[in-house]
Order: C-alpha cells, then sequence, then structure tokens
C-alpha cells in the first residue's frame, strides 16, 4: 500500500512494499510496514535532498575501502535503492525465478535472510550492504515521527510504548517510578 | 585581490565553546574583537522551538545542525603508509558547524580531569617506576596543574550553571559526590538533577559493590538560574531530547544561551557568520600571525582580516589544519617522532554492556545527564600494578531518552526483523539500559594528524588525514573496565545482561562514538614537543592561541569539554593580566 509517486518506480514501490511487509508483517502489534506508511516514507526521503545525497561527501577518486572505512561508494541513496532493488530483483529472478515482490511469504523471508547474511550474491552490488540500508530506512520509516510520512498514528511508537513529544516529564518521575506509563504517543502534527 | 578589512585587535576563528568564551573575556577586557564563524547563525529561539525540534529523524539520523560531509570532512587510515578514505558521511563522530558549534547540541556532561591527568607521565613515573611506560605510548604533562586550572573549572561551571554535587570541597570528601575528584573550592551551581529510574539502580547496585556511585554533573540546569553573564538558564524538563538537539526551554547551558546574548550586546564585538577562514597569514620572522583570510560564503569574496591576537576556536582538526597550511611549527613525523604539529592525536575508548530488568524504566524520561556514574575505574583511581595498561573510565548508565530509531536493544538471539523482533521489541523496550565504560585515550606514536595529499573541501583545501587505531593500552582498559560494567549490570538485578562489548577489533567509520577529538596542537613545556605553551600560546607565533581539545596531550576518560571552558578561562586570564601588558612570549623556551 503506497501512495508513492514522489520520486519511486512502479516496480520500486512494489519492491519496498513486499519488503516493509516482511520486515514488519501485520500482527496484532501493529499493521504492517507499509500500512504504517513506511514505503510512502522512503519515497519522500529518497526524493529530497536526503535521498539526492545534498550531504555526502562524493569527490573522487571512489575507492573500494576496508569496512572500516565506511560507505565509500559516490552513490546518492537514491541511486543506491535504485541499483540496489534492481540488484535485489536480478537475483530473486535467478535464485526463485520471481521478482521478490511475486515470492511468497516464506520465500521473501527466505530470500531476506540470504541478503542479510551474506549467503545472496548479487550481481555488481554487494547484497549485504543493500540489506543494511534497506532495514535501516525501514525502521525509520516505522519510528520516526508521522509528520514525515511513515510510522501512521504513531503504529511503531504504540508498539514500544514511546510517547512521542509530550513535552515535560519535570512532575512525572517521582510519582510514577518503576510505573508503566500509557501515554496515547503525539507527534509534531498534534501539537501545531 | 582580497578585500581588507578594517584592523581589530584580536580575532576568533570559530565560533563554538572556546570561540565564544575567548571573544567575551578579551571584549571585556576592552579589546575589538571579530568572531569568524563558518556556518550559520542560530538561535535557540527561532531555530529550536516545539513541536519541531523534537524530531529524531532530522536532528539524530539526517544530523541537521552538523557539519555538511560535502562541505568538509576528514580522511581516515589505520596506519602510516595505508592509502586513507574519506568519510563521507557522518557514521561515527560528526563536527559541529554554525554559531554555537557544537557546544550548542552536546549532551552536557561536564566533568573535570583528575588531578593526576595533568602531570600524566611525571605521575605514572613516580608510582611505577621509570620504565614502566611502553616506549610508542607518547603520553606527556600537560605544563599546567590541576590546582592552577580549579578557579576555572569553576568559572565555566558557574557559566553553564552545572547541576551537580561536590564529592571534595576544599580536600573534605564530602558524602554523595565523586570522592575522586580534585579539591573544589565550591560546590556545583545547582543540585542534582531528579534520578532517572535507570540511574536509582545503578546507584543502588554499585553502591552495594562497595563503589562511589554519584550523580553525574550536568549542564543541565535543575532548576531556572541566572549565570554571571546575567543569562537566564531553563530549568530541565527531562524530555529525553538532548543530544544532537537544541533545547528549546534553554535549559542546557549552550554558547548561545550562556555566552553569546551578552557578547552580542558588546559593540566591541562584532559577529561574521557565513565565514569560512582559509588559512593564517604567518610571517615567520616577526613569529606572528598578522591575520586571518576568510570566504564570505554569502559573496564567494575572499576577504583579510587582520588583527593583533588571532584564536584558533576550529575545533581539533581545523585548528591542526591551520597551522599545518601556514608553516607554523614543523608537522609531526611518526617515523622520527620529531616535529609536533598533528601529534598526540587521541580521541575517546568506548564500551558498554546492555542490559535487561524486570523494572519500567520509561526511558523515554531523560536528560543529558540526569543518571549516574562510578569513578572507581577512572584515571589511576586504583592500582595499576600487574594490569599491563594505564587509565581508565568511569561508568555510567543510560539516560538520554529512549528516542525508538535509534534506541531500541533486544537480547542476544533476538531476529532483527520479522514478528519475533517486533515481539521482543514490545516486551523489552521500556526495560532496557546500558551501562557505559567511557574510557581514557592514552597518546600513541602512530597516531597522529596531518594534510591527505588527494581529497580537498569545498573551499579547496586538503582534507585533514587521520592515522589512527586503538592499541594495546586501548583493548586491555576497555575489557578491564568494561567487565566491571558488566558485574554492576548483574547486580542491578538484570534478567538478562548481554556479552559486555569492550572495544575491539580496529577503529571504524561506522560505529557511533562520541565527537571527542583531542591533540595535534598539544601543549607541554618545551617547544620540541609541544605546540603551545601552558597559556596555549603557540611556540612559533606568540600573538596565535590554540583553544580546545587540541591542545591536550592525551585524552581522559572523562568528556573534554569542561576542562576546554577551563582552559579557555585560564588563557584569557593570561592574555588579559600578562600578555596585553607586554605582547611577546609568556614562557621562555
Ligand atoms: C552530539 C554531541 C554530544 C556531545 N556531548 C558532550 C558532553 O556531554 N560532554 C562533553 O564534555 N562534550 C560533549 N561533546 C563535545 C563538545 O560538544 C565539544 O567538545 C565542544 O563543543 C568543543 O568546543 P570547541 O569550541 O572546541 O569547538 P566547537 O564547539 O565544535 O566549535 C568550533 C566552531 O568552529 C567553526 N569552524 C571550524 N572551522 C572553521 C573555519 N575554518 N572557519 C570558521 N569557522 C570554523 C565550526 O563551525 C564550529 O562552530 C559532544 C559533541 C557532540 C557532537
Amino acid at each position: 500500500m503506497t501512495d508513492g509517486g514522489a520520486t519511486l518506480t512502479a516496480a520500486e514501490a512494489a519492491f519496498l512494499v513486499a519488503a516493509a511487509d516482511t520486515i514488519i508483517p501485520a500482527d496484532e502489534l501493529s499493521p504492517s510496514g507499509s500500512q504504517c506508511g513506511v514505503v510512502d516514507f522512503i519515497d519522500r526521503e529518497l526524493a529530497g535532498p536526503y535521498g539526492q545525497g545534498v550531504r555526502l561527501y562524493r569527490d573522487g577518486p571512489i575507492v573500494k575501502g576496508k569496512k572500516e572505512h565506511g560507505y565509500q561508494l559516490g552513490l546518492a541513496p537514491r541511486d543506491f535503492f535504485r541499483i540496489g532493488i534492481e540488484a535485489a530483483d536480478d537475483w530473486t529472478r535467478a535464485t526463485y525465478q520471481k521478482n521478490f515482490a511475486e515470492l511468497d511469504e516464506a520465500g521473501r523471508q527466505a530470500a531476506l535472510t540470504a541478503m542479510e547474511t551474506g549467503k545472496a550474491a548479487f550481481e555488481n552490488f554487494n547484497a549485504r550492504e543493500f540489506f543494511e540500508a534497506l532495514i535501516a530506512i525501514v525502521m525509520e520509516g516505522f519510528f520516526a515521527d508521522p509528520i514525515h510520512g511513515g510510522n501512521r498514528d504513531g503504529a511503531g511508537w504504540k508498539m514500544v510504548g514511546y510517547p512521542g513529544l509530550p513535552a515535560d516529564y519535570r512532575a512525572t518521575i517521582e510519582p510514577n517510578r518503576g510505573k508503566r506509563l500509557d501515554i496515547v504517543p503525539r507527534g509534531i502534527a498534534d501539537r501545531r | 585581490m582580497a578585500k581588507t578589512m578594517k584592523h581589530v585587535d584580536a580575532v576568533c576563528v570559530g565560533m563554538g565553546w572556546t570561540g565564544s568564551i575567548m571573544a567575551r573575556e578579551l571584549t571585556k577586557a576592552g579589546l575589538t574583537v571579530v568572531g569568524l564563524e563558518r556556518g550559520a547563525n542560530r538561535t535557540p529561539a527561532e531555530n529550536f522551538v516545539l513541536p519541531t525540534v523534537r524530531d529524531e529523524l532530522k536532528y539524530r539520523l539526517r544530523l541537521d545542525t552538523m557539519l555538511d560531509t560535502s562541505v568538509e570532512t576528514i580522511t581516515m587510515r589505520h596506519e602510516p603508509g595505508e592509502t586513507a578514505l574519506p568519510m563521507r558521511r557522518w557514521e561515527t563522530f560528526n563536527m559541529g558547524d554554525g554559531l554555537g558549534g557544537s557546544g550548542l547540541h552536546w549532551n552536557g556532561i561536564t566533568w573535570r580531569f583528575a588531578p593526576s591527568e595533568f602531570v600524566l607521565r611525571s605521575h605514572l613515573t613516580q608510582r611505577y617506576g621509570k620504565n614502566a611506560i611502553p616506549a610508542d605510548v607518547t603520553i606527556q604533562d600537560w605544563g599546567i596543574t590541576y590546582d592552577e586550572l580549579e578557579p576555572h573549572y569553576d568559572r565555566f561551571e558557574k557559566l553553564c550553571g552545572v547541576s551537580g554535587k561536590a564529592g571534595n570541597l576544599k580536600g573534605q570528601i564530602v558524602e554523595g559526590g565523586n570522592p575522586f575528584e580534585g579539591p573544589r573550592q565550591n560546590e556545583y551551581p545547582n543540585k542534582p538533577l531528579i534520578l532517572s529510574q535507570g540511574g536509582a539502580m545503578f546507584m543502588k547496585a554499585a553502591q552495594g559493590l562497595g563503589y562511589h556511585p554519584f550523580q553525574t554533573p550536568a549542564s543541565n540546569s535543575s532548576a531556572p538560574y541566572t549565570n554571571p553573564e546575567g543569562l537566564t538558564i531553563g530549568q530541565c524538563q527531562y524530555c529525553g531530547h538532548c543530544e544532537f538537539f537544541g533545547c528549546e526551554s534553554n535549559a542546557k547551558a549552550s554558547p548561545n544561551v550562556c555566552v553569546l546574548p551578552a557578547l552580542m550586546r558588546d559593540s566591541k564585538f562584532e559577529l561574521r557568520t557565513d565565514s569560512y577562514v582559509s588559512r593564517l597569514i604567518y610571517d615567520k620572522h616577526a613569529r606572528k600571525v598578522t591575520g586571518v583570510v576568510y570566504i564570505d560564503r554569502r559573496t564567494g569574496e575572499e576577504i583579510t582580516q587582520t588583527a593583533d591576537i588571532v584564536i584558533l576556536s576550529a575545533y581539533p582538526f581545523n585548528n591542526t589544519l591551520l597551522l599545518l597550511l601556514a608553516g607554523i611549527g614543523q608537522p609531526y613525523d611518526p617515523h622520527t617522532g620529531k616535529g609536533t604539529v598533528g601529534k598526540n592525536y587521541c580521541y575517546q575508548t568506548i564500551g558498554g554492556v546492555s542490559l535487561f530488568v524486570e523494572e519500567e524504566i520509561n526511558p523515554w524520561i531523560g536528560t543529558g545527564t540526569s543518571a549516574a556514574s562510578i569513578d572507581d575505574f577512572q584515571a589511576d583511581n586504583f592500582d595499576h600494578g600487574g594490569l599491563g595498561f594505564f587509565g581508565g573510565g568511569y561508568i555510567c548508565v543510560s539516560g538520554s531518552g529512549g528516542r525508538p530509531i535509534q534506541v531500541r536493544a533486544t537480547p542476544p538471539g533476538t531476529p532483527r526483523w520479522g514478528t519475533a523482533w517486533k515481539e521482543a521489541n514490545a516486551k523489552w523496550y521500556n526495560h532496557n539500559l546500558s551501562l557505559t565504560s567511557h574510557g581514557c585515550n592514552y597518546a600513541h606514536r602512530n597516531n597522529y594528524l596531518d594534510l591527505d595529499p588527494t581529497y580537498k573541501d569545498a573551499i579547496g583545501r586538503p582534507l585533514v588525514r587521520q592515522t589512527y587505531n586503538y592499541r594495546d593500552n586501548d583493548y586491555k582498559m576497555s575489557a578491564y573496565v568494561t567487565a566491571k560494567a558488566a558485574e554492576i549490570a548483574k547486580a542491578m538485578g538484570a534478567k538478562i545482561v548481554n556479552p559486555p562489548q569492550p572495544r575491539t577489533g580496529n577503529f571504524g567509520a561506522t560505529n557511533g562514538q562520541a565527537t571527542h577529538h583531542t591533540g595535534g596542537c598539544i601543549m607541554g613545556t618545551d617547544p620540541k614537543t609541544s605546540v603551545v605553551n601552558r597559556y596555549l600560546q603557540n611556540w612559533n607565533a606568540s600573538n596565535l592561541f590554540v583553544m580546545g581539545g587540541a591542545v591536550y596531550p592525551q585524552n581522559a576518560g572523562h568528556n573534554p569539554t569542561g576542562t576546554m571552558g577551563a582552559l579557555a578561562y585560564w588563557s584569557a586570564n593570561a592574555i588579559v593580566n600578562q600578555y596585553l601588558k607586554s605582547p611577546g612570549a609568556l614562557v621562555h623556551a
């Protein structure tokens, strides 16, 4: 489920919906990742300055470093995900004869596990690095303030019991030591 | 042709904590001062307001207040001889930018270093023998003592309205404070903050083990407070958005709240933001820096600002870079051990352990520092005989707010996604704490800064190249102190204690750690082994003073900024009361 349209193609959106819903499946704890707006979030992030790599040092030479050097590709996140999703679909087609989004639940779980553990070998792209970027942006979309398009109705916050941004706990601490405070989460938009 | 501005008495390069304090002290002494800051002008009242300031994605993940790496970053490698590569985005530490520097979005943990740290080499030699320190551990004395610095620590604490409890008042050990601290003349200006749930559990467990827990000194004010500048600091609201965020209630001390409003009212001061200093103008024969050249980022124009006194307050990387580019002093060479500029670059050695408890923690209630610490395994507070390392760290409990994109540990064996992951998150989020072993980083012969031969910043200067790795002393120290942290975790009645994670492996650009960099322009008693003298005055240019962590000969286990504030006041005092009367070298080599 996605409004999409800011930058993602239909194929990319389908991949991300399938991935987000495998990483965050619907159950009694929350709706699925895409139902919570995670793919809309990714669409907006990748369309914006972050996706365009505005604050990324991209000067060459681009050299493959040690893992401790951190991110060394010159790719902005938008391109990183474009190439990564293509490579992932190529790999699932070669391995399971289907695009990732067309796999059933167990197939998607197996494919993601293979990427996570480094068992999947994408052609010309680092599957593990792709998985790490994917899970990171899905988590951002699930837990960031709803104003960014994900975490719809504070679903991620409700799951863990995070209250969002009520301002002031000065008087809350002492009387509530060791007690669970079930505060209905509120985000930036609720406070404007 | 570069445009030249009207000559001033002093210019500060960088307007974070140290630049703001220096500018304030020098204008108070009657000098005309220009503050040049590469980043934006910003005030908490305009830029950090509710509700938009509480945005974990924008500030913590996208690092909105930090230096844009496409403008400037550093390169890194582990050993001399390797090829360094740029940190293309901040994945470990991150540098401040804009008015207030990192002082705007720091956490506010405000320590004094232990007295033994300032005389480290002589102290360890005296206690453990003349051959105790390995040859490649290039630690030095600072050329200043704790007692000399004490009144200046006091000034910085009053400026910030630090909340805490004294543990050593004029030599008397005081119950509830840190008994290992050096003697202080005065109590902290504010009472400790309300203890978090995790802090209370930590205090009890540490006490039970015979340690000496106390509440961590915090520049998050426990009560409304007016500082000696007449500026008001608000009361902390325990909102859990301190580190990486501006504080909308002005309860966290920052240059923007504690110094700059007073400075801006002084007609002798002029602030120029978006002013990026590209180089120093060095007159080698006169042994003076006659001024600085900067780019006005609004027009692209190159501008010269001459001054009688130049203050480098641009954080260790730029401070060192500007000295290297100007050819002031000899660059450090790890092969010969000769040269000084770039030498003894140090960082912080941090380990930790995650634990899961039955109690409800409510981790989203937090301040920069409301939690508690012990100093029992800090510095030389314990006997290092036979341990095979020197130094140590403080152990503390988390308490900066359970912001959920980042703070969501799960027990070992939990999958990272899927239904089981969701269940574990829902179950443990409100029951997770982490203990940190915040350790020292003692200088090593092969850890240093110089100019990168390949990569450049947005104004065409070479990037600083960091040659750095953790070394034997760090690994052993971190293993020892983190094991102690794990014992405390067990004593806290934890249901699950994750395997302790001391610092192991190579330094990495990807594992989030503190922005606590030191060295490169170290202070000392001898121009052959240091860049500045005990007053932070450069040995090769008597009108040039270097501020901040850059001057630390090595880094202690405590967070560094309290000592920077104290050193800025100490240096300003020497400039105003000695240097201005007779400009020239304050120490004769
Ligand atoms: C997230 C975070 C949390 C922290 N928490 C703590 C803590 O709890 N306790 C603690 O002790 N320390 C903490 N620190 C460290 C602390 O913020 C720094 O030690 C302190 O701010 C350094 O002061 P400074 O004046 O040396 O540099 P900064 O505050 O960084 O200021 C330097 C200024 O110089 C400017 N500048 C640099 N180069 C140039 C140039 N060429 N031309 C013009 N301007 C230039 C920069 O833009 C910047 O504004 C934290 C740091 C970070 C990033």
